[in-house]
């Protein structure tokens, strides 16, 4: 027994090497939402310029549906838009979006010149709807069931793969 | 090298005054103010992750640090401020982790650690007084290779 005590600290290293490089494997970037289950916050947002209709909490209720956080600004949506875009031809869900902290109008023209995944989109300017979100940055989307609540949170963009392994089958058990 | 040790103080003291904190965002009561600046310094920001919201230029930490400013205009207690915010971002913001039955193990750790040590150190040392006691009594008797 004795004798095998130098290898000790090696057994030791060992296991702190494990835990860390379990670590690493980690995105330090998903924070876990503090909002899953819970209803969709209280809000109200006006409409972006050039658009009709706002996007408020009554809207969210009745129906599985999707809340797209994007702005103008933000590189990872213009890598997500052309699967939103995609969606919104199957038709399958609404896709809801809370344009986040762009300047006036900014929105609106993104939207003309890529496309209008949208069915309605709200302009958080100053971003408090974001921060009642939980959001922590652009593209993050929500999953909100028929009853208005947040069944699961995607950060960052949408991508094939992450549409069909992770929010499909969710979306797929909620309407089911 | 007294006077080198001065300055380097004195520079290390302006290192601690760097806050991101903008003076638009200061409120007028100072009393205020100065709780506004503790909270700010407990909460993480969500974007940088690593710095408090206090020290971080990222625009949403701007957005926090008014909301946290607000709620203590509109008369929230300093619970009910960290309250509101762990309501959204979840107990991640918080620099200090809560004490409560999940973080019970991290609390723990380093007294854990310290009392491993200890109990390491303890029979490391006995053994030790042990085998020199061995050790002495053998080389005080004689023998023909060493009269």
């Amino acid at each position: 027994m004795k004798r095998f005590t130098f290898i000790a600290p090696l057994l030791v290293f060992v296991a702190i090497a494990a835990y860390f490089a379990v670590g690493l494997t980690r995105d330090p970037s998903r924070i876990p939402t503090a909002l899953l289950d819970k209803p969709v916050p209280e809000f109200s947002l006006p409409a972006i310029q050039g658009v009709e209709k706002g996007l408020s909490t009554v809207d969210l209720k009745g129906e599985v549906s999707l809340v797209n956080v994007f702005a103008s600004w933000c590189v990872g949506c213009r890598i997500e838009h052309p699967v939103l875009m995609e969606l919104a031809a199957e038709g399958d869900i609404p896709i809801y979006g809370v344009n986040w902290k762009d300047k006036p109008g900014d929105g609106a023209a993104w939207l003309n010149q890529w496309g209008d995944p949208y069915n309605s989109v709200g302009d958080d300017a100053d971003g408090r709807v974001a921060i009642e979100f939980g959001v922590t940055g652009a593209p993050e989307t929500f999953v909100i069931d028929a009853e208005g609540r947040i069944r699961y949170k995607q950060v960052g963009p949408i991508t094939p793969q992450t549409w069909e392994e992770d929010i499909k089958p969710i979306i797929e058990e909620l309407k089911s | 090298m007294m006077r080198l040790m001065l300055v380097l103080l004195a520079l290390s003291a302006l290192t601690f005054a760097r806050a991101a904190v903008e003076p638009d965002e200061i409120l007028d009561d100072p009393a205020l103010e100065e709780r506004a600046r503790a909270i700010s310094r407990e909460l993480r920001c969500v974007t940088c992750q690593s710095e408090s919201i206090d020290d971080s230029a990222a625009p949403l930490a701007k957005d926090l640090r008014i909301i946290v400013r607000e709620r203590l205009v509109a008369g929230d207690s300093d619970a009910e401020v960290f309250a509101y915010v762990t309501d959204r971002y979840g107990d991640y913001v918080l620099l200090k982790p809560a004490v409560k039955a999940e973080t019970l193990l991290l609390w723990a750790t380093p007294l854990l650690a310290f009392a491993g040590a200890a109990a390491f150190a303890f029979f490391y040392f006995r053994n030790m007084r042990e085998h020199q006691a061995l050790t002495t009594t053998a080389s005080n008797r004689d023998n023909p290779e060493n009269p």
